[in-house]
């Protein structure tokens, strides 16, 4: 009885309450962390709730798990709880203003948080990047696959698109390269050349996404699925074919403009825009094709121009997130984008559930995390993480949070 | 001019001639009916008037203009609107997400609007959203609005699939057997809708039946079909005692 009300308490907290409480966890790791370690003896701060440190070695559970208790649960739930009352007084307050303002201090918390926790570890820090871009793939892809019922393999090939483009842009302009001669701008206009860069990279994939659409989409039927594929390969190849880019050695020294600030921005907008595009009709008419093209057809709906835009728009996401990619990595090769990109990127999409923003993010934070968590297991995480995957398949077919329509109001408005 | 004009329209299937040398007129704002058996050719002639199959011969024509061989998207944006025999809803949409998908081709706000969330753009859905609702109303599924539609009772899919095609402001609409599979409570309501639609919004009615009761009560004109071709034309009473008729569904069903 007590418990219960405890529990329903918790559910009277508005996601103003979590961010703070979540805030104040980090901040206390960053006073308390490297004391508690010793204490519990632990050989350095925990970088991925510890997961890594167990499965290393198991005799450090207990350890392990008290710091992750006491760094983070215990005070998040804590300050949750405790701020309760002045979050939700706070968050009906800011709903005064435009919506735009709440999501603005809701995210700007939630980036703090984000921030000093990257600050612990490089590795840390690497991880987060590689999530957030992971979401970016993800939700594009549930586009395509989720909101429009297609199957599409091309998302790897549109990646390497992006990140090659987005990289020849940036280490022609502003690097001293063996292959591209002397940098052509000053160092100091690179940040703000940046974001140009990052949109040509997505929309040479959209050019790439073209190349599939306009067959594929000509007729009904499951073309795309093979042309996609096909599509991958080709890229694939043609870059390990392309001397002038590095060949199968790929290409490096790309400037280091990819910071979290950056990268976090570039997936908000992301994620903005898809939820945008998904809610509104033009994109409502992608799951009206998926649920019933005939109908659609007769209730106006030009299926053929829904498809492709729909298309090149995740193309596009792609591509800036491959930009991305390679600029964080400050290195690609053609290998990172085959067929375990592909299997990697529709686990996401099918594990975290079709059809909804939420499901792509926590498809790609969830695989992400448990990707790197189970590392130390090294050949059974290729077994235990499938495993996984069917089980999901089995009990959710659609995966774990489908077709659940993510309404910025409702996220930061007030719980009571 | 009539509104809608359909010539000489044929379409076979493999060897099979679903649809022989078929000819309509409708004026605005009538009714008319479509009866027949079983595999009459009905259905295939509102596909072909739609645009999902093209007329192996013949011409269709749309306030004047010829819309033979155009993409369906097209000829409903053109104006005709329609509704299937075998629902064909959206399965994971809700009840108003259907009716403001209709609204598709009048979008004014574009990608632009789609993917930055402009004012314009909110100005726009807000507007289609209220369009919606009054519709819902006025077929009386105002309060399922936010249900999926597969939630929804087989009668009430149905108001569902007249609210949508209404939504597309038709010049004409084709209803496919709207009444089919109801209860006779359920199939009352229906005619009361379809009246009050055509009271309150105009547009010309082409109706597909099976019962003969229902085409006997609502439309002014009414023809008949059997194995592709029409074998009376008529008022409801020159319908009803037309022998070709009672031979046409003798055996089959029963006329009223
Ligand atoms: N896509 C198709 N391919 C081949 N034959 C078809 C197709 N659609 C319909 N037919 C055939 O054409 C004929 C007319 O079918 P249609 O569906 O138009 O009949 P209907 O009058 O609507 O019948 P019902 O009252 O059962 O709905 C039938 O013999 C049917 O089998
Ligand atoms: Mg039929």
């Amino acid at each position: 009885m007590l418990s219960r009300r405890i529990w329903d308490s918790f559910f009277r907290v508005p996601l103003l309450g979590w961010l703070i409480g979540i805030l104040i966890a980090v901040m206390l790791e960053h006073l308390l962390g490297d004391s508690l370690v010793d204490v519990l003896g632990l050989s350095k701060i925990p970088a991925l709730f510890g997961f890594v440190i167990i499965l290393k070695n198991p005799i450090l559970m207990p350890g392990a798990t008290l710091y992750v208790l006491l760094i983070y649960i215990i005070p998040v739930s804590a300050v949750a709880r405790i701020s309760s009352w002045p979050a939700n007084k706070l968050a009906a307050r800011l709903l005064d203003f435009p919506i735009w303002f709440s999501v603005v201090i809701h995210l700007g918390l939630f980036y703090a948080a984000l921030h000093m926790w990257s600050e612990i570890s490089a590795y840390r820090l690497l991880t987060l990047k590689l999530t957030l871009i992971a979401i970016m793939v993800t939700l594009s892809l549930n586009v395509v696959n989720g909101y429009m019922g297609e199957f599409s393999c091309s998302h790897p090939g549109f990646m390497a698109l992006g990140a090659y483009a987005a990289s020849v842009v940036t280490v022609v302009l502003f690097v001293n390269d063996r292959l591209f001669g002397p940098a052509l701008l000053a160092p100091a206009f690179g940040p703000f050349i940046f974001p140009v860069a990052l949109v040509t990279g997505g929309m040479v994939a959209a050019l790439g996404a073209l190349a599939i659409a306009i067959p594929s989409f000509r007729t009904r039927g499951d073309y795309l699925a093979i042309i996609s594929l096909a599509f991958m390969f080709i890229i694939k190849s043609m870059i390990e074919n392309l001397e002038v880019v590095g060949g199968p050695r790929g290409l490096s020294s790309q400037p280091d403009y990819a910071n979290l600030p950056i990268v976090f921005f570039w997936t908000i907008a992301c994620i903005w825009m898809t939820n945008n595009f998904v809610r509104s009709i033009l994109g409502k008419a992608l799951n009206a094709v998926r649920d019933d093209e005939m109908a659609a057809n007769a209730m106006t709906v030009n299926t053929r121009r829904t498809k492709i835009i729909a298309f090149l728009f995740a193309a596009f996401w792609a591509g800036v997130a491959g930009g991305l990619f390679a600029h964080v990595l400050r290195y690609v090769n053609p290998a990172t984008f085959g067929l375990q990109k592909l299997a990697e990127v529709l686990a996401m999409v099918y594990f975290g559930g079709l059809n909804s923003v939420y499901g792509s993010i926590v498809g790609a934070v969830s695989l992400s995390l448990l990707g790197e968590a189970l590392r130390p297991l090294e050949i059974f995480k290729w077994i235990i993480i499938p495993l996984l995957l069917i089980l999901v398949m089995i009990y959710r077919p659609t995966g774990l949070v489908a077709f659940k329509e993510l309404n910025v109001r409702n996220l930061v408005k007030p719980k009571q | 001019m009539p509104l809608l004009q359909v010539e000489k329209m044929s379409h076979e299937f493999g060897g099979l001639r679903a649809v022989n040398s078929y000819n309509l007129e409708i004026e605005a704002g009538q009714i008319r009916g479509l009866i027949g058996p079983n595999g009459a050719g009905k259905t295939t002639i509102f596909n072909l008037i739609t645009g999902i199959y093209k007329p192996t011969e013949g011409d269709i024509i749309l306030d004047g203009k010829k819309i033979t061989g155009l993409q369906p998207h097209r000829i409903a944006a053109f104006g005709i609107g329609r509704t299937f025999q075998n629902l064909q809803l959206w399965r994971h949409m809700t009840v108003v997400e259907h009716v403001k998908l209709a609204r598709y081709s009048r979008v004014g706000y574009g990608l632009i609007g789609a993917f930055f969330g402009t004012m314009k753009r909110q100005k726009q859905e807000a507007d289609i959203e209220e369009m919606a609702h009054n519709l819902l109303k006025m077929v009386g599924i105002d309060h399922l609005s936010d249900q999926v539609v597969t939630n929804l009772p087989y009668g009430d899919q149905r108001r569902v699939e007249m609210a949508r095609a209404l939504s597309m402001e038709p010049k004409i609409l084709l209803l496919d057997e709207p009444t089919a599979g109801m209860n006779p409570e359920e199939l009352i309501q229906m005619m009361e809708i379809i009246r009050r639609v055509h009271k309150e919004l105009g547009m010309a009615i082409f109706l597909i039946e099976h019962r003969l009761k229902v085409v006997m009560d609502l439309c002014q004109m009414i023809q008949t079909l059997n194995f592709g071709h029409v074998i009376a034309e008529g008022t409801p009473e020159e319908i009803q005692n037309n022998p070709k008729v009672i031979d046409a569904y003798l055996g089959r069903e029963s006329l009223v």
